[in-house]
């Protein structure tokens, strides 16, 4: 008989109208790195906080090593070596990342915190594990990628040997998976073992030893990666065949549908500009891509062209109309649509039900409201077209809370809700992020078919796959500059690297020296 | 095959909602709330005067059953001044400015009901509408403030209470027609100004109180059913996705605080457009520079009542009817400051137990097995 460190045996948990988990088994062994996939809201992320004490199963047990055991709440769950870095984090913002490493298991003499101790192991972790963070500075002030850090260094400063990583690459950088993968192998190694959530079958392939199925909450099957594959895995996940490459008819693209000029853009965090002089067109059926390592000032671009942040100088033309200050709702009549980077920040309100959110740009239209009201007839009716369409999968349909929703089909919500506002140019920000397969596969078809109808689109994205695929032109930005204008079909992965990188780059036509 | 999309679309879930709605769980959440205020308030009579409290506590209890014209009145400005906190925490701001703009809409009322020569059928009526007035600007100032220079709503208001009520008070010193220096109040106003009465004998109660309800009903409209409302909490509860949305949320902002202003403002009006139970007398204004309570009830009350209009109005009904109940208490011997003391223990405790119902529900439910909700601190539950 195995040796199992972590058994979870017929869990069973329920959420209004919905059965969440039903009666699932997974064992988990020693130092192994255990996967765990399956579509958006199949019941990944519930099952892993069953384990971890946030939900309690209506039936089922958890055994550690070979006992019983009762895990109330994530206390228990530390007690027990538990611990586990949620799909959004789980930090307080105004805290340093020292402080938040502690927080609740603050080491103390009567009651005074002893930070000295604690920053000396936090540094020592840090340094051991690569995991490079720094520790006074406030959450809000870092990255994503050193917040996931920091989430990870909460879990070794308790060490614990049983970690759950919730979607952890569906935040990082390419780069930033790779370490975090390495890091992973060492941890197993180490004999520590972990649970792993991802959408992502290379991440899988790469360093998981087994991997659980699910579907829509019921057990599929537990398979050795060596023997299995990506197709192997994604038909046991979705049921059906699923094809990795975007099939596209070329396209000869028409009129400027957006034109930028000149555009610079300062900085959220500092002075200095974080978009400096860009200017291109997109034009009516043709994907335009922006391609680039995060933090080269995608953000800022897409902030200003979208309205969420002023620009400095320069002029952002859409549909013939001069849109470089217009409010946001002026460039949304213009036929703007926009599916933002931060689904949880800008994209939803999470104490909505789905249907207001499904609404959230259009419930000023005549279609939603007669002389200031709502009419919940027509909300309820078209977000249950929606829903259908986009195959948004939610506990109570309509009147479920957005909060309550799992992560991919929050947004997928937010995806049906902007391709389906009548537009003339999409920008999609890093719109697959979080994402199953087969959710992935059908929003690039979108994405084409928005194309191939002859409206612009205009793509930001980080993932390579996705930047070479979908694309018809792809523009790499590079500290604020576009450095390359590139035919997908001309160029490698490994070229379009070295432009990101910014080893190389191209004189553009309207590149009139930035500084 | 599973069948999760076939429950999704099925139309099953509006009847299981009712007990789980947000509505339903803040009403018994509130009901416990008052519950543990009144034990509070019992334990301070036990300790003032053990042989008297239970014979005290039946009067703070039913005693305003006897007076439910008066409990009526004074809820009143309460409503108003707990609709206007609450209305404005529906858009995430604090509105603790409900003193200054209800001692504001007061002096508006004040001032037309003295220095303006109205046919008296119109007379209250411009006099209700000059304290609505007043209450907009005194709530306008702040959001000004906040939506333009991103000044904390919290710290103008304070700043705007003290204002508003020495403004106030001086104006009405230094102004002959409408002070009587020798008994430091204001005069009686003239019949035509006062709210026309609901006939109950003996007590003050009037049309006020319809209207309060009345404006009550409207607001919860206006949150449940309008865009503007859809606006308002989208931007309570997640600023950036409104601002996302197109929503003008600095705009919003302001014509809210004006909103909230105008509901504290009329609350001022109402108490002091009243009709006298004893003919030829009026309620009076006492410049005695004190921050006006209507406005810490109107927080008490909205927190009680979770910020919905309704549960506000029944809040307040509540709560004027401990307090006419406590005047009634010293019949039995207990002295008015210790009745003033279980009173405000009592309101005040329970608003407190409502803060802490997040924190106390998430402690029940862990007793309770088969716990469906998401609990309030752990976002997004992922
Ligand atoms: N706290 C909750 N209240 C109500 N329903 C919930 C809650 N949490 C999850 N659900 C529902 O349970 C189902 C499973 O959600 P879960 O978050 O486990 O999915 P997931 O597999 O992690 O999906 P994703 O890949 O999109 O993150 C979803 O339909 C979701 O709507
Ligand atoms: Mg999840």
């Amino acid at each position: 008989m195995e040796n199992y460190i972590v058994e979870m045996l017929n869990i069973t948990k329920k959420f209004p109208g919905i059965i969440a988990n039903d009666n699932i088994t997974l064992r988990l062994k020693k130092g192994e790195i255990h996967a765990l996939l399956g579509e958006n809201g199949a019941g990944k992320s519930t099952l892993m906080s069953v384990l971890f004490g946030l939900y309690r199963p209506e039936i089922g047990e958890i055994r550690k090593n070979g006992e019983i055991v009762k895990i109330n709440n994530p206390n228990d769950a530390n007690d027990l070596g538990i611990g586990m870095v949620h799909q959004h984090f789980k930090l307080v913002d105004i805290f340093t990342v020292l402080e938040n490493i502690i927080l609740g298991v603050e080491p103390n003499t009567m009651g005074f915190i002893q930070k000295k101790d604690a920053r000396k192991k936090v540094v020592e972790l840090s340094e051991k594990y690569g995991l490079r963070v720094d520790p006074d500075n406030l959450i809000e002030n870092i990255t994503v990628g050193m917040q996931q850090r920091v989430e990870i260094l909460k879990m070794l400063y308790r060490d614990n040997e049983i970690l759950i990583f919730d979607e952890p690459t569906a935040v990082l950088t390419p780069q930033e998976i790779k370490e975090l993968l390495q890091i992973m192998k060492g941890f197993a190694e180490e004999g520590k073992s972990i649970l792993f959530i991802t959408h992502k079958l290379n991440e899988i392939m790469e360093v998981a030893d087994r991997c659980t199925v699910l579907r829509k909450g019921k057990y599929i099957g537990t398979v050795d990666i060596k023997d299995s594959s990506k197709e192997e895995l994604s038909r046991m996940m979705v049921g059906r065949d699923i094809s990795f490459t975007v099939q596209k008819e070329k396209r000869e693209p028409g009129e400027v549908v957006l034109s930028v000029r000149n555009l610079t853009v300062q900085s959220k965090n500092n002075k200095n500009n974080a978009v400096k002089n860009v200017s291109f067109d997109v034009r009516a059926g043709e994907i335009v891509c922006l391609a680039g390592i995060d933090g080269n000032g995608q953000t800022e671009f897409v902030h200003a062209l979208t309205g969420l942040q002023k620009s400095t100088s320069g002029n952002i033309n859409l549909m013939g109309n001069d849109i470089t200050n217009a409010s946001i709702r002026q460039r949304s009549i213009n036929g703007m649509s926009h599916i933002p980077e931060d689904r949880h920040k800008h994209g939803l309100v999470l104490d909505y039900k789905l249907e207001e959110n499904l609404v959230l740009q259009r419930y000023w239209e005549p279609e939603f409201q007669k002389g200031g009201f709502i009419k919940f007839d027509s909300v309820r009716k078209y977000s249950e077209g929606l829903i259908d369409k986009f195959d948004i999968r939610s506990g109570q349909g309509p009147i479920t809370i957005a909060r309550s929703m799992s992560g991919g089909n929050q947004q997928k919500a937010i995806i049906a809700r902007e391709i389906d506002k009548k537009h003339e140019l999409l920008v999609a920000v890093q719109p697959t992020r979080g994402l199953d397969v087969g959710a992935i596969e059908y929003v690039h078809k979108q994405l084409v078919q928005r194309r191939d109808e002859g409206k612009a689109v205009f793509l930001v994205s980080l993932e390579l796959d996705e930047v070479m695929n979908v694309s018809d032109r792809i523009l790499v930005i590079y500290e604020g500059e576009i450095v390359g204008e590139l035919d997908p079909k001309k160029i490698t992965v490994q070229e379009l690297g070295l432009y990101m990188s910014g080893a190389k780059r191209d004189n553009i036509k309207e590149n009139n020296n930035g500084e | 095959m599973a069948n999760n999309n076939d429950i999704t679309h099925s139309k099953k879930y509006n009847i299981k909602n009712i007990t789980k709605s947000s509505a339903f769980s803040s009403f018994t959440a509130a009901l416990m709330a008052i519950f543990l205020g009144m034990i509070f308030g019992f334990i301070i009579m036990l300790i003032a005067a053990p042989e008297k409290a239970v014979a005290g506590f039946r009067f703070v209890l039913l005693g305003g059953l006897k007076r439910i014209g008066d409990v009526f009145y004074f809820a009143t400005p309460i409503i108003m001044t707990g609709l206007s906190v609450g209305f404005a925490f529906k858009m995430g701001l604090f509105n603790i400015g409900a003193s200054g703009q209800y001692t504001m809409g007061m002096f508006f009322a004040l001032y037309v009901g003295f220095m303006m020569d109205l046919p008296s059928g119109i007379h209250w009526i411009v006099a209700i509408l000059a304290g609505i007035l007043g209450g907009m600007i005194w709530g306008f100032i702040p959001g000004v403030f906040k939506a333009l220079l991103n000044v904390n709503e919290v710290i103008t208001s304070i700043m705007f209470n003290y204002i508003g009520m020495y403004l106030v008070d001086m104006m009405i010193q230094t102004n002959e027609t409408m002070y009587i220096s020798t008994m430091a109040r204001t005069k009686y106003l003239p019949q035509s100004v006062q709210i026309p009465s609901l006939g109950i004998q003996g007590s003050n109660v009037n049309l006020g109180i319809i209207f309060a309800i009345l404006i009550g009903i409207g607001l919860y409209m206006v949150l449940q059913k309008t865009t503007f409302g859809y606006e308002l909490k989208a931007t309570g509860y997640n600023k950036f996705a409104a601002e996302y949305a197109g929503m003008r949320v600095k705009t919003n902002i302001i014509i809210t605080m004006v909103i909230a202003g105008g509901l504290a403002g009329l609350g001022g009006a109402l108490a002091i457009l009243a009709p006298s139970a004893i003919a030829g007398s009026s309620m009076t204004y006492e410049p005695i520079n004190r921050i006006a309570a209507a406005g810490f009830n109107g927080i008490a009350v909205a927190l009680l009542g979770s910020s919905h209009p309704i549960g506000i109005i029944f809040a307040s009904i509540f709560i004027s009817h401990i307090q006419r109940g406590g005047t009634l208490a010293s019949l039995v011997g207990y002295k008015p400051e210790i009745i003033d003391v279980v009173i405000a223990v009592i309101i005040y405790f329970s608003a407190f137990a409502m803060i802490m119902n997040a924190g106390l529900a998430r402690l029940l439910m862990k007793l309770v097995k088969h716990d469906d909700k998401v609990p309030n601190n752990t976002k997004g539950a992922e």
